[in-house]
């Protein structure tokens, strides 16, 4: 049995003749203690698929499977980490840790949280910025304080939305490796939805591109025969890496390409609304 | 070095920190050449401002004080004679208050009629002070005997009529925040609800002071009918409040009610039950427009408690200007403009005040 398991998902945003289908025919499965990622161009619904993964969306049609289970609503046993940190600004670090981990752990005591709260906040090498506020860390730091609170609630799955799109190159890296770290020390089920294809195969065992929305749909998926832990300055020179990395681009470039061709007036726009002062 | 300290967080609360700052190093001859135009704009501007209000007011109330002269004098040449106009000339020239004009007082009738209020004051408080000292010990003895203690019923002074009034505007202001703050948590909580309430706050939010205040008059006399209560300050304190609470209550529902979706998504994952989530992210994600709209609310509360207490003659700054309009006494005009300028200080030190504790709530400084 699979442990996570997306089967035929159709999903729409809008009614009636405003109706735009964002993923179209979505299957996909992941065995337990895998590494996945999905690559994808930006606004290609790659959030949407996570929030359907996560029980923050639910499916227009087709079902999402968990441990055979479909999906209803959100659950401890999924940790996210959100594209934009989400961390609530009025709390600092270790409140904001803290505040998950005593909603995953409602039966512990207090100082058995904080014990807790204060291993994953080391974990993320954040214990000297503990008593800081969102706003006085760079994104890095906060990025690491997301995994962190992801992380302590001990999820089964990882879910992970384009973590680390809005660092730069090396602070990147780093979190890759942390990340990879935390991953591969108890094997824990891991999604990761990224738009750069080195980092998911640095990351992850199976890479599957998302082809763009409308109608997004998943490609056929390439697999990563490399050892791990994977050396990030030894894998340029990976032969197998090499290849892999090119049929990615190059199937990631001919739809582009087919893209540009088929429709050339259809433009995303992003996903927002005025705020309504008037009510 | 430590009152230095208060001085300087006391004109910067109060927004002149950058104007005393260039002031004083043009005195102690430290201004460089390139703050120039920053001593300029930040002194000089303001200086020039303020002498040119007060000359404008002061030509301006000389005029009119021309103007009314002679039209007395006109009126007295007109019914009486030229033998009696002249008399009425002599007797303004001569500055006799009996036949002063009536009009906008001078910068520096305000002044004097400042200093008499305050010598008022403290005859009063003098005077209470005695009434204390004399009936303390027939109090205790009243007191014990169950009776009522005689309480002092002279005139209030001028600065007892500040203090009343800022209770009321207080009381008032705390039953906004009551009323509103909660209302708002709710009905911004509930789209239904709030499509539901949405009439009634529309149609109540531009209702003027002076009808809240016959309203909350035709309830409060029957409730308090067998009571001895003292009727004017509830009835102020409950229009204020009334009146004040609109701009609380909007914020407060709109701010609940546009939390940053990412908030909620986490409280979804995290899966905080209703309780947690409203107290755990959805106030404090809405406070600072919680206190925007309270901000707006009292400034509101000041502006209509004024209007309020002058007719509900409830004790007060109000009732103060309205008795002096009244009174036509010679400086009751001067003693309206220091009223006035009192009204308008107090309502800047509260505004203030608001604004300290609203950037002290916010999340979002970037100091």
């Amino acid at each position: 049995m699979a442990y996570l398991e997306l089967k035929n998902i159709y999903k729409t945003y809008g009614q009636g003749d405003n109706v735009t289908e964002v993923l179209s025919n979505i299957n996909l499965t992941i065995e337990e203690g895998e590494f996945v990622a999905i690559v994808g161009f930006t606004g290609s619904g790659k959030t949407t698929l996570v929030n359907l993964i996560n029980g923050l969306l639910e499916p227009t049609e087709g079902e999402v499977l968990f441990k055979g289970e479909p999906v209803a609503g959100t659950s401890h046993e999924r940790g996210v980490i959100f594209q934009n940190y989400s961390l609530l600004p009025w709390l600092t670090v270790g409140q904001n840790v803290y505040m998950a981990v005593k909603e995953a752990f409602p039966k512990k005591s207090r100082s058995e949280l904080h014990a807790i709260v204060a291993d994953y906040v080391d974990m993320v090498n954040l214990t000297p910025a503990i008593n800081k506020r969102p706003k006085e860390l760079s994104g890095g730091m906060r990025q690491r304080v997301a995994v962190a609170r992801a992380l302590a609630m001990k999820p089964e799955m990882i879910i992970m939305d384009e973590p680390l799109g809005a660092l730069d190159a090396l602070t990147r890296g780093n979190l890759q490796d942390e990340i990879l770290n935390i991953w591969g020390k108890d094997k824990r089920t891991a999604l990761l939805i990224t738009n750069d294809v080195d980092e998911g195969i640095y990351m992850a065992d199976r890479i599957i591109p998302l082809r763009p929305g409308p109608r997004a749909t998943l490609g056929p998926e390439f697999k990563i025969d490399i050892e791990r832990p994977r050396d990030k300055t030894a894998l340029n020179d990976n032969p197998n890496f090499k290849k892999t990395r090119n049929a990615i681009i190059e199937y990631l470039m001919d739809i582009g390409n087919e893209r540009k061709s088929e429709v050339q007036k259809e433009y995303m726009l992003p996903d927002v609304t005025p705020k309504s002062f008037v009510w | 070095m430590k009152q230095s300290i208060t001085l300087g967080s006391v004109t910067k609360f109060i927004g002149l920190a950058g104007f005393l700052e260039t002031l004083k190093n043009v005195f102690t001859g430290k201004l460089e050449k390139e703050d120039f135009k920053n001593f300029l704009r930040k002194a000089i501007v303001p200086l020039a401002s303020v002498f040119l209000f007060f000359s404008l007011w002061h030509l301006g109330a000389k005029s009119l004080y021309n103007k009314e002269a002679e039209h007395r004098i006109n009126k007295a040449l007109e019914e009486q004679g030229p033998a009696e106009a002249e008399k009425v000339r002599a007797c303004i020239a001569a500055g006799d208050i009996s036949c002063q004009p009536n009009t906008l007082p001078s910068p520096l009738q305000v002044w004097a009629s400042y200093k008499t209020l305050l010598a008022d004051h403290y005859v009063i408080s003098a005077d209470k002070k005695d009434f204390k000292e004399k009936t303390a010990v027939l109090n205790e003895k009243r007191i014990a005997n169950g009776e009522k203690p005689i309480v002092y019923t002279g005139r209030p002074s001028f600065v007892d009529q500040i203090f009343t009034s800022l209770k009321t505007v207080f009381a008032g202001f705390l039953l906004a925040l009551f009323i509103a703050v909660p209302i708002g948590i709710v009905i911004g909580l509930s789209k239904t609800l709030r499509s539901s309430v949405n009439w009634m706050i529309q149609i109540f939010k531009p209702v003027s002071p002076v009808v809240w205040l016959l309203l909350v008059f035709m309830i409060v006399k029957t409730l308090t009918k067998n009571s001895d209560t003292d009727n004017a300050f509830i009835i102020s304190f409950i229009s204020v409040g009334l009146c004040s609470m609109w701009a609380t209550l909007v914020n407060t529902a709109m701010g609940v009610s546009s939390v940053d979706k990412d908030y909620i998504n986490v409280a979804k994952v995290l899966k905080l039950g209703p309780i947690q989530k409203i107290f755990k992210v959805i106030l404090p994600s809405s406070l600072p427009l919680i206190f925007t709209g309270l901000r707006i609310t009292l400034s509101v509360a000041w502006m209509v408690l004024i209007a309020i207490e002058l007719l509900a003659q409830s004790p007060g700054l109000g009732s103060f200007v309205w008795e002096e309009f009244q009174n036509g006494a010679v400086d009751s005009n001067s003693k309206i403009i220091v009223a006035m300028f009192v009204i308008g200080l107090i309502g800047f030190m509260l505004d203030r005040i608001m604004l300290t504790i609203q950037k002290m709530i916010s999340f979002n400084k970037n100091d």
